[in-house]
């Protein structure tokens, strides 16, 4: 099989597989499947109101998934981008109270970069403690998720917080010149252009240039990285900081497209979606794209199944659940060769391969 | 404040910390065993909360809170399990897997809960702690759930197991050198998986924590 079919071919499977397991799972709910995977369908992409509610949700997954994609190339297992993306529409939020800004796209853009200084500084912090500290990643990016969360509670409910949202603690608006349209006056906002910019962007950085090249040999080889030299630390803080800038614009995004100031909606899980995402696009810039999408559409069906065929509304996360475990598991079977597989179950053909001793990740110390 | 009154804040503090902490506890407990055969299970959230919802549908179908216990406990263990045998094959990543498992496990238990939203499941007996203290607020702050003990009692087991036996030793040596367990000739995935699914049996101990017992009830 051509590789990139090859690529393309096992998540593909894995969908189906997981959409026919759903299919069951309604049946014996005493659901016709058939009217789950139609209602699915229609939900994520029949019409074109259920398309700008996918690609809205699409957008910010985008982007965290980017803060999970860069580090990973770089060798690091980053799963706190739901402080990124926190700290990053706080930021976004809070910079109108301490610097008069233009109320105009001028304006908006210092707001986005403002929050993705903050969320890059936060998942820098994650690689600093490592490098420096020796702390792993994956848990310290994961606490810091919580202390960002917790901050940005403390901050919403406190200082800034709005006077006038009385039940539900919100920052004051952005003004309106700040705030984030819709593209040619749909529900889709340009936050997706941005995601879609970023993802192809930092594919391009990562496929195309020295320093792209650079952090991809730190993360696939770190021996190799330190034998010729590479600056190792400041690659790996850089892609922290690259992936974190992504997560925070996603805040940002959030922020000024949707709920036009921080509060608690903003803790959506989005960081976390984001992950999986990644881990799903195995860590390709490029294919997180519609990777997002697929999730954003699974994430816009899950009210329809609910309203329509009676389903409990957590059917969306089992259909994810069930979707995301075999596509994670389809990963195994990439290595399997089946040329062989297929030569071997012919009897007389072929030999039993040797069993290759599979090569164990170096244990953390 | 009066000395009674300074006996039952502590007692309420006490209480409360053995009772928000029972989940915690076993989910830690869980984990621990989880890390020192060399993997990460993020998916214990998930492993919480469906054998949480298992716990309370088992103790209200068998009409025993103990029964309940044991399902939780094996609703764990099998998405536990389920989270090992992913991890054994080649390339797949445990912490993904993990969030995956995550969505999955809550997913199910909200969507094979719905029935159990509206009955009242029996409930494990406290145990009163209290009994030394006249005074009423001392008795009902500390309740104690039965479960609880049972978990200090793993977590010296664990201790113990760890550093003494044959099994625990087995299970350190798998997290900390792959290559030193094969060289012996064990498998480090089928240590993996048996620490991991015990690890969620444990685990699920913690949801049983959460839907049966209700303090004061």
């Amino acid at each position: 099989m051509p590789t990139a079919l090859k690529e393309i071919a096992y998540p593909v499977f894995a969908i189906a597989a997981a959409l026919l397991l759903f299919g069951l799972l309604g049946a014996l709910a005493g659901v016709d499947p058939l009217d789950v995977w139609t209602t699915l369908f229609t939900g994520a992409f029949g019409s074109w109101f259920s398309w700008q509610n996918t690609l809205q949700r699409a957008a910010p997954l985008m982007l965290t998934a980017l803060c999970v994609a860069i580090p990973a190339r770089a060798g690091l297992i980053i799963i706190g981008g739901e402080g990124a993306v926190v700290l990053g529409g706080l930021a976004c939020a809070a910079l109108p109270y301490v610097v008069p800004l233009p109320g105009n796209a001028i304006g908006t853009v210092i707001v986005c970069i403002a929050a993705a200084v903050a969320g890059g500084l936060w998942i820098v912090l994650a690689g600093w403690l490592r490098q420096f500290r020796g702390i792993n990643e994956t848990i310290s990016s994961l606490l810091l998720a919580y202390i960002a969360i917790g901050l940005f509670k403390h901050l919403v409910e406190g200082p800034l917080r709005d006077p006038a949202s009385l039940n539900k603690p919100a920052t004051y608006s952005l003004p309106e010149g700040l705030l984030i349209g819709g593209i040619g006056g749909s529900d889709i906002h340009w936050g997706l252009a941005i995601g879609v910019v970023a993802c192809v962007g930092m594919g391009l950085w990562l496929r195309m240039t020295t320093s792209g090249f650079a952090v991809r040999v730190v993360g696939g080889n770190p021996r190799t990285a330190q034998l010729v030299g590479l600056p190792a630390t400041r690659l790996i803080l850089a892609a922290c900081g690259v992936g974190g800038a992504c997560a925070g614009v996603a805040g940002a995004v959030e922020v000024a497209a949707v709920h036009t100031n921080a509060n608690a909606s903003l803790i959506a899980g989005y960081g976390y979606a984001g992950i999986l995402v990644s881990f799903i696009a195995r860590h390709n810039p490029m294919a997180i794209v519609p990777v997002a999408i697929l999730f954003g559409g699974f994430g816009a069906a899950g009210s329809l199944l609910q309203r329509r065929l009676g389903l409990p509304d957590a059917s969306v996360l089992v259909l994810q659940g069930i979707a995301f475990v075999l596509i994670l598991a389809s990963e195994g079977l990439r290595m399997v060769d089946w040329g062989r597989v297929w030569s071997f179950a012919r009897p007389g053909r072929g030999a039993p391969i040797p069993a290759l001793p599979r090569q164990e990740k170096e244990q953390q110390p | 404040m009066t000395v009674d009154q300074w006996i039952a804040l502590v007692a309420g503090i006490v209480g409360g910390a053995l009772r928000v902490g029972a989940p915690f506890l076993f989910v830690s407990l869980g984990e621990c065993l989880t890390e020192k055969s060399g993997r990460i299970n993020l998916g214990l959230e998930g492993v919480l909360v469906l054998s949480a919802m298992a716990s309370f549908g088992g103790a209200y179908y068998f009409d025993s809170p103990w029964a309940g216990v044991l399902v939780g406990a094996a609703a764990g263990a099998a998405l536990a399990l389920l989270h090992g045998l992913l991890c054994s094959l080649a390339r797949v990543n445990d912490v993904a897997t993990g969030i995956a498992l995550m969505l999955f496990g809550t997913g199910l238990a909200f969507y094979l809960g719905k029935p159990l939203i509206q009955p009242q499941a029996p409930q494990i007996p406290a145990i009163p702690l209290g009994f030394w203290s006249d005074n009423p607020v001392v008795r009902s702050a500390l309740q104690l759930n039965a479960l609880v003990p049972i978990g200090l009692l793993i977590a010296v087991f664990l201790y113990w197991g760890f550093a003494r036996t044959r099994a625990g030793l087995l299970v350190r040596m798998a997290g900390d050198s792959a290559d030193a367990t094969r060289a012996l000739g064990y498998s480090v995935s089928a240590i993996r998986i048996a620490a991991t699914t015990a690890g969620g049996a444990i685990a699920g101990l913690g949801g049983a924590s959460l839907t049966l017992f209700y303090p004061g009830s």
